[in-house]
């Protein structure tokens, strides 16, 4: 009976295909014959991290590789989106705008486990996790994001443990907690907000953030002060716009300090080198270095915070068989730390593995682009953008000369294309 | 690389230059760049435009356009020019192919 079925099913097949000119071998064709996922793997790859990088790898090893065994391992229940979270704080977007699940990456058969891996066993090429257990891989990619360097900064452990200060730089409940301490802050109050130097993940986000928060006071507690403490000498990303931004939109609201490097926290006073500045809302975005798991794993090999990588392939550089997404990379120049470069950076890596399980040559010539909307009001929009060519000869991606920029002006076009950027971006990472 | 098949000497004889073989997937994943706005496979979503079904000629001419600044664009101009003739070509191609979302 079954192999009846199989010849009848092979036959219409073979018709099929050669009715559509294709002549191939037998052995060609019972491969093709066969649904993408019905036939045996071509290995297992496990993912680290279910963010912008990591669900993207999932969705194209899937979409790209058929028969791959994806397990993505990710602490949370759901994706909440970093993009789009300081609409939330300025009262404009609600966490559930933010919040999206991962059943369509469950649909295209990904395992998604809802846990933490803390072991990275290179060697044996199996990684454990939190409550026991072992996944073992062909490939593992670990697409982390950043971790915390809070022992720079004298008492941010301690006041970000005791929700005194935010960082509310990975969305979820720090940007609920950061939202109910702008709503409680009485008119007439100060929030201020620290940025440390570069490199940080997404370069525009504190300023992006800065006026939110401004628009929100502007309406709601018109005669509260926004005070923006950055330690790098001037605004790092959109420069003229934000400028603008902050005099056309917020004047006596927004106060811009450069090299304002903060040394310590006390409650919510914030310590520069000269003064201390007494905030009733203090936002801190701390150093930052790659996630923690690629600390442990034996990752981190660039300054001692990043994580080298090859890429073409995006394998690190510090250990075989691992391919490391997105924040946690040494990012090549002038390649901005931001979810929608994870997302190019997982399409190049799903290709390649995909590739390298089969035993084929990999792409030479990938290329990654960079678009980066930031909102500066409710409705207008700024954007910077980059498109970065793999250069052999150099052997990492490089900007094009002549091609990228930033908006000629804040504009509500791009106010309606930023929100279609998210809802885009969030349906291609998590197959919605 | 001594040791190379007849076939294989023929085959690369026959490929088009540069003299390393391009990928098989490139157009795919070149296209694969746009999606994060243009939607999976060019299917988009809200106010992005639509990539998926639309001829060759015409995104080849759209983005043509937008490089040499004959149509006005927020953002486009700047993305557009980051791409050599080839790639859009063979980006335009795989668009081409995909159908639009139901």
């Amino acid at each position: 009976m079954s192999n009846e079925q199989d010849t009848n099913h092979t036959d219409l097949s073979r018709r099929r295909l050669l009715g559509a000119g294709f002549a191939l071998s037998g052995l060609a064709l019972a491969g093709c014959a066969t649904a993408p996922d019905s036939g045996p793997s071509i290995g297992r790859v496990v993912i680290v991290g279910g963010g912008f990088g990591g669900a993207t790898a999932a969705r194209y090893l899937k979409m790209w590789g058929g028969n791959v065994d994806v397990t993505m391992v990710e602490r949370n229940a759901n994706f909440v989106s970093c993009p789009i979270s300081n609409l939330v704080l300025g009262g404009h977007k609600q966490m559930a705008d933010i919040t999206r699940g991962y059943d369509g990456l469950r649909a295209l058969g990904v395992k998604v486990v809802q846990g933490e891996v803390t072991v990275v066993d290179a060697a044996a090429k199996k990684v454990r996790l939190a409550g026991g257990g072992e996944l073992a891989y062909d490939r593992l990619i670990v697409s982390p994001g950043i971790d915390f360097m809070t022992d720079a900064v004298g008492g941010l452990a301690s006041a970000l443990a005791t929700d005194q200060v935010t960082h509310s730089w990975k969305a979820g409940p720090q940007t609920v907690l950061l939202r109910k301490q702008l709503e409680a802050m009485p008119d007439g109050g100060v929030f201020a907000i620290a940025i440390p130097k570069v490199p940080y993940r997404c370069p525009p986000g504190p300023y992006e953030r800065a006026c939110m928060v401004a628009s929100y006071f502007k309406t709601a507690k018109p005669k509260s002060k926004v005070l923006v403490l950055d330690a790098n000498p001037e605004i790092t990303s959109k420069k003229g716009l934000f400028e603008k931004a902050f005099k056309d939109h917020y004047a006596g609201i927004v106060e811009y300090r450069g090299n304002n490097e903060l040394k310590s926290v006390d409650g919510t006073t914030a310590k520069l080198e000269f003064d201390d500045v007494k905030a009733n809302v203090l936002n801190v975005i701390p150093p930052q270095r790659a996630g923690d798991i690629a600390r442990s794993a034996g990752l981190v090999n660039v300054n001692e915070r990043w994580v080298g990588v090859n890429w073409l392939t995006l394998e690190s550089t510090a250990r075989p068989f691992i391919h490391v997404l997105g924040d946690a990379t040494f990012s090549a120049p002038a390649m901005p730390k931001s979810g929608h470069m994870a997302n190019q950076q997982a399409k190049v890596a799903a290709a390649a593995i995909i590739q390298l399980l089969k035993g084929e040559a990999v792409n030479a010539t990938p290329v990654v682009m960079n678009t980066c909307y930031s909102f500066v009001t409710a409705r207008d929009v700024v954007h910077v953008a980059s498109v970065h060519q793999f250069d052999a000869t150099e052997k990492t991606f490089k900007p094009v000369p002549g091609s990228g920029g930033v908006s000629s002006a804040a504009n509500q076009v791009e106010g309606r294309y930023a929100l279609s950027w998210a809802d885009n971006i969030w349906a291609d990472m998590l197959a919605l | 690389m001594i040791r190379i098949s007849v076939f294989a000497a023929a085959t690369m004889a026959l490929a088009a230059p540069p003299a390393m073989a391009q990928d098989a997937h490139l157009a795919r994943n070149l296209a694969a760049t746009c999606a994060n706005c243009h939607g999976t496979n060019g299917a988009a979503r809200g106010d992005m435009k639509v990539l998926a079904g639309v001829s060759a000629d015409k995104l080849i001419a759209m983005m043509n356009d937008y490089r040499s600044g004959n149509q006005p664009a927020t953002i486009m101009h700047q993305i557009s020019k980051g791409y050599t003739e080839e790639q859009i070509r063979l980006i335009a191609g795989y668009f081409a192919a995909q159908q639009p979302r139901k």
